[in-house]
């Protein structure tokens, strides 16, 4: 059974369509991918999802339960990392973990996973003063210090140096190996072949394709003997007129 | 431990690493009245008109009524503000954490801060101009509270609809100004005419300032200034938590 489904789902911004008849299903364990360019509607996609806008049209499940009438249940089993989501400037490290772990009925151990994203030496460092990558990587720990069945992660990776980045793709394969299941939004297309099980791709508010990498790259005809890439496919979806 | 304790406990330590907050609300009240008492040589001596005791003493209850409104309406109204605009709020919001643990740590953290700051201006009216201990402090205790929990409501209720830090900081100011005209601020006790008196009556802040005058003299609060602090609290907290936004 899907964890999570979106159906025929649509949410404009005055005159602005954000997503326009969106569906998918995302089942127990993977790791899903949303891809498409700044402004394909990625970001209202998900935060439906969250709960934290409401869909104009279409219906969303979240383990079963409804993200606007269900907030307070869905709260405790989502975590989320959001593209644009900041902490005080001048709390801790460690305070901001220890703050989040105590809203939920089953966290995760902090020190662990704080020791786990390589945050163990920056600790009492102060949010304000945290590079782009640390921040991230806070960020990421706070989404997972709830022990969530869903974890839903937008541009999780962004600002984020290339080791780090491989780092937390890293970290995003042992969450999986737990048991969530992973919702990760991106542009970056080495990060959403990789990772990966299957991916929507999002153009201007609609679904153009929905597959493995594989599959999408399969369905590319190679030009020049080249062998084509995600990207080609992603560049052959959302380009053509 | 319970979510609203331990943002309060969060909420405490950013607090005390934020300069500005710790100067308007633990620092001003007891720098206004210095300030105050040395500038204007008539405040701190004694005079034949009141038995011989300095008329800064009757200034006191007033200048605390002014502390609890710059307490409430500065940092309070000023940090929901930009939690709200950097997306604090907004991340919050993804966790199970409620509005009412938010709101109610803001409160806390900034009545704490206020109550160390009126124990500041006592000490320090103390020692520079010898004022006494509230004649009632049992009821002196309860009139500040109760207006600071007012005034704390009607800042959140502000907070809650207030777009970004700045429109927050200029619906402060509106605010603010009127309620220290109601406290008495530049027409203490007798001054104040009858029917401006009538009106601060049932002004959150007017209010609070008679019943600090009032217990600050020996007496009790009056029923009716209780009475209006306590509907501020059930009337603006209400309005706070069903309007507040996230984002
Ligand atoms: N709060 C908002 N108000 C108005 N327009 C918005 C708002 N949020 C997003 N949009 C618009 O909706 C479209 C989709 O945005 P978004 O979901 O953020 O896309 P993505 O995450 O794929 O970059 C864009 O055109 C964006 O400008
Ligand atoms: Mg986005």
């Amino acid at each position: 059974m899907a964890i999570i489904e979106v159906r025929n789902l649509h949410k404009r911004y005055g005159d602005t369509v954000a997503v326009h008849d969106v569906s998918f299903d995302v089942e127990r364990g993977e790791i899903f991918g949303l891809l498409g360019p700044n402004g394909a509607g990625k970001t209202t996609t998900v935060e439906t999802l969250e709960g934290l806008r409401r869909p104009d049209s279409g219906a969303v499940r979240v383990l079963g339960l409804d993200p606007q009438r269900d907030r307070v249940e869905l709260r405790q089993r989502v975590g989320v990392q959001l593209q644009e989501g900041r902490l005080p400037e001048r709390i801790k490290v460690w305070e901001a973990l220890d703050l989040y772990a105590s809203f939920y009925r089953q966290p995760a151990d902090w020190r662990q996973l704080m020791a786990d994203l390589g945050l163990s030496d920056k600790r009492d460092a102060a949010y304000g003063r945290l590079s782009g990558g640390q921040k991230q990587r806070l960020s990421v720990a706070l989404a997972l210090v709830g022990n969530p069945e869903v974890a839903i992660l937008d541009e999780l990776t962004t600002g984020l140096d290339p080791e780090a980045r491989r780092e937390v793709w890293h970290l995003i394969r042992a969450v999986r190996a737990r048991g969530v299941t992973v919702v990760l939004v991106t542009h970056f297309m080495d990060e959403a072949e990789r990772l990966c099980d299957r991916l929507a791709v999002l153009k201007a508010g609609r679904v153009v394709a929905l597959d493995t990498p594989a599959a999408l790259v399969a369905a590319v005809p190679a030009r020049r003997g080249e062998r084509p890439t995600l990207e080609d496919a992603f560049l052959s979806l959302t380009q053509e007129v | 431990m319970p979510t609203v304790l331990k943002l309060s406990i969060v909420e405490i330590k950013l607090y005390l690493r934020e300069p500005l907050g710790v100067f308007f609300a633990v620092l001003f009240p007891a720098v206004l009245l210095v300030v105050l008492g040395s500038a204007i040589p008539a405040f701190r001596d004694p005079s034949a008109d009141i038995g011989g005791r300095v008329p800064i003493e009757f200034f006191f209850p007033i200048a605390l009524a002014l502390a609890i409104a710059t307490a409430m309406l500065v940092p309070l109204l000023n940090t929901l503000a930009l939690y709200r605009e950097r997306g604090v709020l907004r991340r919050l919001a993804t966790t199970p954490a409620s509005p009412a643990a938010l709101l109610g740590a803001q409160v806390a953290v900034n009545l704490l801060a206020l109550l160390a700051g009126c124990l500041l201006a006592w000490l320090a009216g103390r020692l520079a101009f010898g004022i006494p201990l509230p004649g009632n402090p049992a009821g002196f205790a309860l009139a500040l509270v109760l207006g600071a929990a007012a005034m704390g409501a009607l800042a959140l209720c502000l907070a809650a609809v207030a777009k970004s830090a700045r429109a927050a900081a200029g619906i402060g100011q509106v605010v603010y100004f009127p309620m220290l005209f109601f406290a008495g601020v530049w027409t203490p006790g007798p001054l104040m005419p009858a029917a401006v008196r009538r009106v601060a009556d049932f002004v959150p802040l007017g209010a609070a300032s008679q019943a600090l005058q009032d217990t600050w003299a020996g007496g009790w609060p009056r029923p009716l200034h209780l009475a209006v602090a306590a509907a501020s609290v059930a009337l603006f907290g209400g309005l706070a938590v069903r309007f507040f936004r996230w984002t």
